[in-house]
Protein backbone atom coordinates (compact mmCIF):
# COMPACT_ATOMS: atom_id res chain seq x y z
CA UNK A 1 0.00 0.00 0.00
CA UNK A 2 1.39 3.40 -1.29
CA UNK A 3 2.07 5.87 1.67
CA UNK A 4 0.32 8.84 -0.50
CA UNK A 5 -2.79 9.74 1.24
CA UNK A 6 -6.06 9.32 -0.83
CA UNK A 7 -8.62 11.98 -0.55
CA UNK A 8 -11.99 11.32 -1.85
CA UNK A 9 -13.34 14.44 -3.01
CA UNK A 10 -17.10 14.81 -4.45
CA UNK A 11 -18.68 16.98 -6.98
CA UNK A 12 -15.24 17.64 -8.50
CA UNK A 13 -16.10 18.64 -12.09
CA UNK A 14 -16.36 22.30 -11.71
CA UNK A 15 -16.19 25.30 -9.13
CA UNK A 16 -15.25 24.53 -5.66
CA UNK A 17 -14.72 20.76 -6.28
CA UNK A 18 -12.44 21.46 -9.02
CA UNK A 19 -10.21 23.89 -6.95
CA UNK A 20 -10.01 21.68 -4.03
CA UNK A 21 -9.07 18.30 -6.14
CA UNK A 22 -6.18 20.53 -7.99
CA UNK A 23 -5.18 22.09 -4.16
CA UNK A 24 -4.77 18.36 -3.02
CA UNK A 25 -3.03 17.08 -5.88
CA UNK A 26 -0.75 19.75 -6.24
CA UNK A 27 -0.39 19.00 -2.33
CA UNK A 28 0.95 15.81 -2.97
CA UNK A 29 -2.40 13.27 -2.29
CA UNK A 30 -3.80 10.54 -4.60
CA UNK A 31 -7.34 12.66 -5.60
CA UNK A 32 -10.47 10.57 -6.37
CA UNK A 33 -13.31 12.74 -7.58
CA UNK A 34 -16.36 11.82 -8.35
CA UNK A 35 -19.43 13.76 -10.28
CA UNK A 36 -22.19 12.71 -12.60
CA UNK A 37 -20.57 13.83 -15.85
CA UNK A 38 -16.46 12.81 -17.25
CA UNK A 39 -14.47 15.06 -15.62
CA UNK A 40 -13.19 18.36 -16.85
CA UNK A 41 -9.27 17.96 -16.27
CA UNK A 42 -6.88 15.10 -15.96
CA UNK A 43 -3.79 14.32 -13.98
CA UNK A 44 -1.93 11.76 -13.45
CA UNK A 45 -2.70 11.47 -9.61
CA UNK A 46 -6.19 12.37 -10.11
CA UNK A 47 -8.86 9.56 -11.13
CA UNK A 48 -12.03 10.51 -11.98
CA UNK A 49 -15.45 8.45 -11.60
CA UNK A 50 -18.49 9.36 -12.88
CA UNK A 51 -21.29 8.62 -9.97
CA UNK A 52 -24.57 10.46 -8.82
CA UNK A 53 -24.11 10.85 -4.98
CA UNK A 54 -27.43 9.61 -4.32
CA UNK A 55 -27.32 6.60 -6.28
CA UNK A 56 -26.69 4.25 -3.65
CA UNK A 57 -25.93 1.10 -6.05
CA UNK A 58 -23.12 3.95 -7.93
CA UNK A 59 -22.24 4.74 -4.73
CA UNK A 60 -21.30 1.40 -3.35
CA UNK A 61 -19.08 0.54 -6.41
CA UNK A 62 -17.59 3.83 -6.42
CA UNK A 63 -16.16 2.38 -3.10
CA UNK A 64 -15.61 -0.65 -4.67
CA UNK A 65 -13.08 0.72 -6.98
CA UNK A 66 -11.24 2.91 -4.36
CA UNK A 67 -10.77 -0.39 -2.02
CA UNK A 68 -9.25 -2.50 -4.96
CA UNK A 69 -7.37 0.10 -6.74
CA UNK A 70 -5.66 2.03 -3.45
CA UNK A 71 -6.73 0.01 -0.52
CA UNK A 72 -6.91 2.83 1.20
CA UNK A 73 -8.69 6.38 2.14
CA UNK A 74 -7.57 9.01 4.15
CA UNK A 75 -9.87 12.04 3.84
CA UNK A 76 -13.86 12.53 2.35
CA UNK A 77 -14.46 15.97 1.22
CA UNK A 78 -18.55 15.80 1.06
CA UNK A 79 -18.49 18.92 -1.56
CA UNK A 80 -21.31 17.47 -3.89
CA UNK A 81 -24.27 19.87 -3.48
CA UNK A 82 -26.96 21.79 -5.63
CA UNK A 83 -29.02 24.90 -4.45
CA UNK A 84 -32.33 25.92 -5.38
CA UNK A 85 -33.57 29.56 -5.04
CA UNK A 86 -37.09 30.33 -4.95
CA UNK A 87 -39.90 31.04 -2.18
CA UNK A 88 -41.00 27.97 -0.21
CA UNK A 89 -44.49 28.91 -1.92
CA UNK A 90 -43.22 28.29 -5.33
CA UNK A 91 -41.28 25.35 -4.79
CA UNK A 92 -42.19 21.98 -6.31
CA UNK A 93 -41.86 18.76 -4.18
CA UNK A 94 -39.64 17.31 -6.32
CA UNK A 95 -37.39 20.24 -6.03
CA UNK A 96 -37.54 19.42 -2.27
CA UNK A 97 -36.77 16.19 -2.87
CA UNK A 98 -33.94 16.35 -5.07
CA UNK A 99 -32.00 19.20 -2.66
CA UNK A 100 -32.60 16.75 0.35
CA UNK A 101 -31.29 13.68 -1.83
CA UNK A 102 -28.13 15.08 -3.52
CA UNK A 103 -27.34 17.13 -0.02
CA UNK A 104 -28.36 15.32 2.66
CA UNK A 105 -28.22 11.88 1.47
CA UNK A 106 -25.26 11.89 -0.79
CA UNK A 107 -23.34 13.32 2.36
CA UNK A 108 -24.72 9.89 4.18
CA UNK A 109 -24.18 7.63 1.81
CA UNK A 110 -20.58 8.79 0.95
CA UNK A 111 -19.72 9.60 4.77
CA UNK A 112 -20.90 5.77 5.96
CA UNK A 113 -19.17 4.51 2.99
CA UNK A 114 -16.31 6.24 3.71
CA UNK A 115 -16.11 5.47 7.66
CA UNK A 116 -16.73 1.62 6.94
CA UNK A 117 -13.15 1.78 5.24
CA UNK A 118 -11.43 4.12 7.62
CA UNK A 119 -12.43 2.47 10.43
CA UNK A 120 -10.19 -0.42 9.66
CA UNK A 121 -6.97 1.81 9.74
CA UNK A 122 -8.51 3.73 12.49
CA UNK A 123 -7.95 7.20 10.96
CA UNK A 124 -9.97 9.22 8.58
CA UNK A 125 -11.03 12.97 7.72
CA UNK A 126 -14.24 13.46 6.74
CA UNK A 127 -15.30 17.19 5.96
CA UNK A 128 -18.65 18.32 5.09
CA UNK A 129 -20.19 21.10 3.40
CA UNK A 130 -23.11 23.76 4.70
CA UNK A 131 -23.16 27.41 4.14
CA UNK A 132 -24.09 30.61 5.95
CA UNK A 133 -27.35 30.21 4.32
CA UNK A 134 -28.24 28.17 7.35
CA UNK A 135 -27.11 30.63 10.45
CA UNK A 136 -28.36 33.55 8.21
CA UNK A 137 -31.91 31.97 8.18
CA UNK A 138 -31.78 33.25 4.28
CA UNK A 139 -35.10 33.37 2.76
CA UNK A 140 -35.69 31.96 -0.43
CA UNK A 141 -33.67 28.90 -0.39
CA UNK A 142 -36.04 27.49 2.38
CA UNK A 143 -35.28 23.27 1.17
CA UNK A 144 -31.17 23.68 0.70
CA UNK A 145 -31.07 25.94 4.21
CA UNK A 146 -32.99 22.77 5.68
CA UNK A 147 -30.96 20.14 3.59
CA UNK A 148 -27.50 21.87 4.77
CA UNK A 149 -28.93 22.11 8.67
CA UNK A 150 -29.64 18.61 8.36
CA UNK A 151 -26.05 18.10 6.84
CA UNK A 152 -25.08 20.18 10.52
CA UNK A 153 -26.79 17.61 12.47
CA UNK A 154 -25.81 14.67 11.21
CA UNK A 155 -22.36 15.98 11.26
CA UNK A 156 -22.34 16.59 15.24
CA UNK A 157 -24.38 12.85 15.66
CA UNK A 158 -22.22 10.90 13.28
CA UNK A 159 -18.78 12.93 14.64
CA UNK A 160 -19.57 11.40 18.36
CA UNK A 161 -20.59 8.11 16.61
CA UNK A 162 -17.27 7.49 14.77
CA UNK A 163 -14.90 9.28 17.61
CA UNK A 164 -14.29 5.96 18.64
CA UNK A 165 -12.73 4.67 15.03
CA UNK A 166 -10.13 7.58 14.96
CA UNK A 167 -12.24 9.39 12.64
CA UNK A 168 -13.04 12.66 12.87
CA UNK A 169 -16.11 14.63 11.22
CA UNK A 170 -16.63 18.57 10.72
CA UNK A 171 -18.12 21.17 8.01
CA UNK A 172 -17.37 23.97 6.48
CA UNK A 173 -19.74 27.10 5.64
CA UNK A 174 -18.78 29.17 3.05
CA UNK A 175 -19.94 32.56 2.04
CA UNK A 176 -20.75 33.01 -1.54
CA UNK A 177 -18.02 32.44 -3.97
CA UNK A 178 -18.46 32.74 -7.44
CA UNK A 179 -19.08 29.63 -8.77
CA UNK A 180 -22.19 28.42 -11.25
CA UNK A 181 -24.22 27.98 -7.81
CA UNK A 182 -24.72 31.35 -7.21
CA UNK A 183 -24.23 32.82 -10.91
CA UNK A 184 -27.87 32.88 -11.05
CA UNK A 185 -28.35 34.94 -7.98
CA UNK A 186 -29.52 38.79 -8.52
CA UNK A 187 -26.04 40.84 -7.67
CA UNK A 188 -28.18 42.91 -5.01
CA UNK A 189 -29.37 39.68 -3.17
CA UNK A 190 -25.19 39.16 -3.24
CA UNK A 191 -24.60 42.34 -2.21
CA UNK A 192 -26.86 42.18 0.88
CA UNK A 193 -25.54 38.61 2.00
CA UNK A 194 -22.22 40.05 2.09
CA UNK A 195 -23.52 43.36 4.20
CA UNK A 196 -24.41 40.28 7.31
CA UNK A 197 -20.82 39.16 7.22
CA UNK A 198 -18.35 40.22 9.74
CA UNK A 199 -15.34 40.67 6.49
CA UNK A 200 -17.44 42.11 3.98
CA UNK A 201 -16.39 40.43 0.33
CA UNK A 202 -17.21 37.40 -1.30
CA UNK A 203 -15.38 34.12 -0.41
CA UNK A 204 -12.72 32.60 -2.15
CA UNK A 205 -11.51 28.91 -3.00
CA UNK A 206 -9.10 29.46 -1.18
CA UNK A 207 -10.53 30.47 1.95
CA UNK A 208 -12.10 27.13 1.53
CA UNK A 209 -8.65 25.16 0.82
CA UNK A 210 -7.43 26.78 4.27
CA UNK A 211 -10.47 25.71 6.52
CA UNK A 212 -10.49 22.14 4.32
CA UNK A 213 -6.53 21.93 5.17
CA UNK A 214 -6.74 22.57 8.84
CA UNK A 215 -9.82 19.86 9.67
CA UNK A 216 -7.11 17.23 7.37
CA UNK A 217 -4.43 17.93 9.24
CA UNK A 218 -3.28 14.99 11.47
CA UNK A 219 -2.80 17.47 14.37
CA UNK A 220 -6.39 17.84 14.44
CA UNK A 221 -7.38 14.68 15.77
CA UNK A 222 -9.11 16.54 18.45
CA UNK A 223 -10.89 18.72 16.52
CA UNK A 224 -14.82 16.70 15.59
CA UNK A 225 -18.23 17.83 15.39
CA UNK A 226 -17.26 21.58 14.45
CA UNK A 227 -18.45 23.87 12.16
CA UNK A 228 -16.75 26.75 11.24
CA UNK A 229 -18.35 29.58 8.87
CA UNK A 230 -16.51 31.87 6.96
CA UNK A 231 -16.59 35.81 6.88
CA UNK A 232 -16.88 35.96 10.60
CA UNK A 233 -20.99 34.70 9.83
CA UNK B 1 -22.72 -18.54 -1.73
CA UNK B 2 -24.42 -21.01 0.62
CA UNK B 3 -25.89 -20.98 4.31
CA UNK B 4 -23.29 -23.44 5.50
CA UNK B 5 -20.28 -20.88 3.31
CA UNK B 6 -21.81 -18.04 4.82
CA UNK B 7 -21.63 -19.11 8.72
CA UNK B 8 -18.28 -20.45 7.87
CA UNK B 9 -17.29 -16.79 6.76
CA UNK B 10 -19.15 -15.07 9.70
CA UNK B 11 -17.57 -17.32 12.45
CA UNK B 12 -13.87 -16.62 10.89
CA UNK B 13 -14.83 -12.98 10.63
CA UNK B 14 -15.92 -13.27 14.11
CA UNK B 15 -12.65 -14.64 15.27
CA UNK B 16 -10.53 -11.60 13.47
CA UNK B 17 -12.60 -8.99 15.10
CA UNK B 18 -12.25 -10.53 18.86
CA UNK B 19 -8.67 -11.19 18.39
CA UNK B 20 -8.46 -7.28 17.24
CA UNK B 21 -10.58 -5.99 20.37
CA UNK B 22 -8.39 -8.42 22.49
CA UNK B 23 -11.61 -10.26 23.92
CA UNK B 24 -10.65 -13.73 25.12
CA UNK B 25 -13.64 -16.34 25.12
CA UNK B 26 -13.30 -19.87 25.51
CA UNK B 27 -16.36 -20.68 23.69
CA UNK B 28 -16.01 -22.80 20.45
CA UNK B 29 -17.95 -20.68 17.93
CA UNK B 30 -20.88 -22.05 16.33
CA UNK B 31 -24.07 -20.68 14.59
CA UNK B 32 -25.61 -20.95 18.10
CA UNK B 33 -22.93 -18.32 19.15
CA UNK B 34 -24.59 -15.37 20.77
CA UNK B 35 -23.49 -12.26 19.15
CA UNK B 36 -25.05 -9.30 20.45
CA UNK B 37 -27.55 -8.57 23.27
CA UNK B 38 -28.17 -10.79 26.49
CA UNK B 39 -24.71 -12.99 26.95
CA UNK B 40 -22.88 -11.63 23.36
CA UNK B 41 -19.61 -11.68 22.72
CA UNK B 42 -19.50 -8.51 21.00
CA UNK B 43 -20.15 -4.90 22.37
CA UNK B 44 -22.07 -2.42 20.22
CA UNK B 45 -18.54 -1.02 18.52
CA UNK B 46 -17.33 -4.21 18.35
CA UNK B 47 -20.44 -5.43 15.92
CA UNK B 48 -20.51 -2.44 14.16
CA UNK B 49 -16.62 -3.78 13.18
CA UNK B 50 -17.52 -7.42 12.28
CA UNK B 51 -20.59 -5.99 10.21
CA UNK B 52 -18.58 -4.50 7.97
CA UNK B 53 -15.92 -7.08 7.64
CA UNK B 54 -18.88 -9.41 6.83
CA UNK B 55 -19.99 -7.21 4.25
CA UNK B 56 -16.36 -6.71 2.79
CA UNK B 57 -15.78 -10.87 3.43
CA UNK B 58 -18.82 -11.61 1.40
CA UNK B 59 -17.98 -9.28 -1.22
CA UNK B 60 -14.71 -10.27 -1.82
CA UNK B 61 -15.34 -14.46 -1.64
CA UNK B 62 -18.32 -14.23 -3.42
CA UNK B 63 -18.28 -11.26 -5.68
CA UNK B 64 -21.01 -9.74 -4.62
CA UNK B 65 -22.06 -6.44 -2.17
CA UNK B 66 -25.16 -6.98 -0.01
CA UNK B 67 -26.22 -4.59 2.52
CA UNK B 68 -26.50 -5.88 6.56
CA UNK B 69 -27.54 -2.81 7.62
CA UNK B 70 -30.54 -2.89 9.21
CA UNK B 71 -33.51 -1.19 11.50
CA UNK B 72 -33.97 -3.81 13.54
CA UNK B 73 -30.40 -3.76 14.84
CA UNK B 74 -30.73 -2.86 18.26
CA UNK B 75 -33.70 -5.36 18.88
CA UNK B 76 -33.52 -7.91 21.47
CA UNK B 77 -35.98 -9.95 20.07
CA UNK B 78 -35.74 -9.41 16.36
CA UNK B 79 -32.16 -8.41 15.94
CA UNK B 80 -30.47 -10.05 12.59
CA UNK B 81 -27.27 -9.46 14.88
CA UNK B 82 -28.44 -11.85 18.04
CA UNK B 83 -26.20 -15.29 17.25
CA UNK B 84 -23.61 -16.35 13.82
CA UNK B 85 -26.56 -18.22 12.93
CA UNK B 86 -29.39 -15.25 12.97
CA UNK B 87 -26.61 -13.25 10.92
CA UNK B 88 -25.44 -16.00 8.37
CA UNK B 89 -29.64 -16.39 7.63
CA UNK B 90 -30.03 -12.58 7.38
CA UNK B 91 -27.48 -12.28 5.09
CA UNK B 92 -28.48 -15.29 2.93
CA UNK B 93 -31.96 -13.81 2.98
CA UNK B 94 -30.32 -10.04 1.42
CA UNK B 95 -28.76 -12.01 -1.04
CA UNK B 96 -31.74 -13.79 -2.27
CA UNK B 97 -33.16 -10.55 -2.64
CA UNK B 98 -30.47 -8.73 -4.32
CA UNK B 99 -30.64 -11.66 -6.64
CA UNK B 100 -34.60 -11.22 -7.25
CA UNK B 101 -34.29 -7.72 -8.36
CA UNK B 102 -31.52 -7.87 -10.40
Amino acid sequence: MSTQPVTLITGTRKGIGLFLAQHYVAAGHRVVGCSRQAGSWHHENYTHIEADVCDETQVKALFGQLRRDFGRLDHLLNNAGIASMNHSLLTPYATVRRVMDTNLGGTFLFSREAAKMMQKRQFGRIVNFTTVAVPLKLEGEAAYVASKAAVQALTQVMARELAKFGITMNAIGPVPIETDLIRAVPADKIAGLVERQAIKRLGTCEDVANVCDFFLQPQSNFVTGQVVFLGGV
Amino acid sequence: MNLAELTQLIIDTTRSVLEEQAVETDEVLSADTRLFGDQGLLDSLALVSLVIAVEQGIEEQFGVSIELADDKALSQKNSPYRSIGTLAAYATEQFEAKRRAS
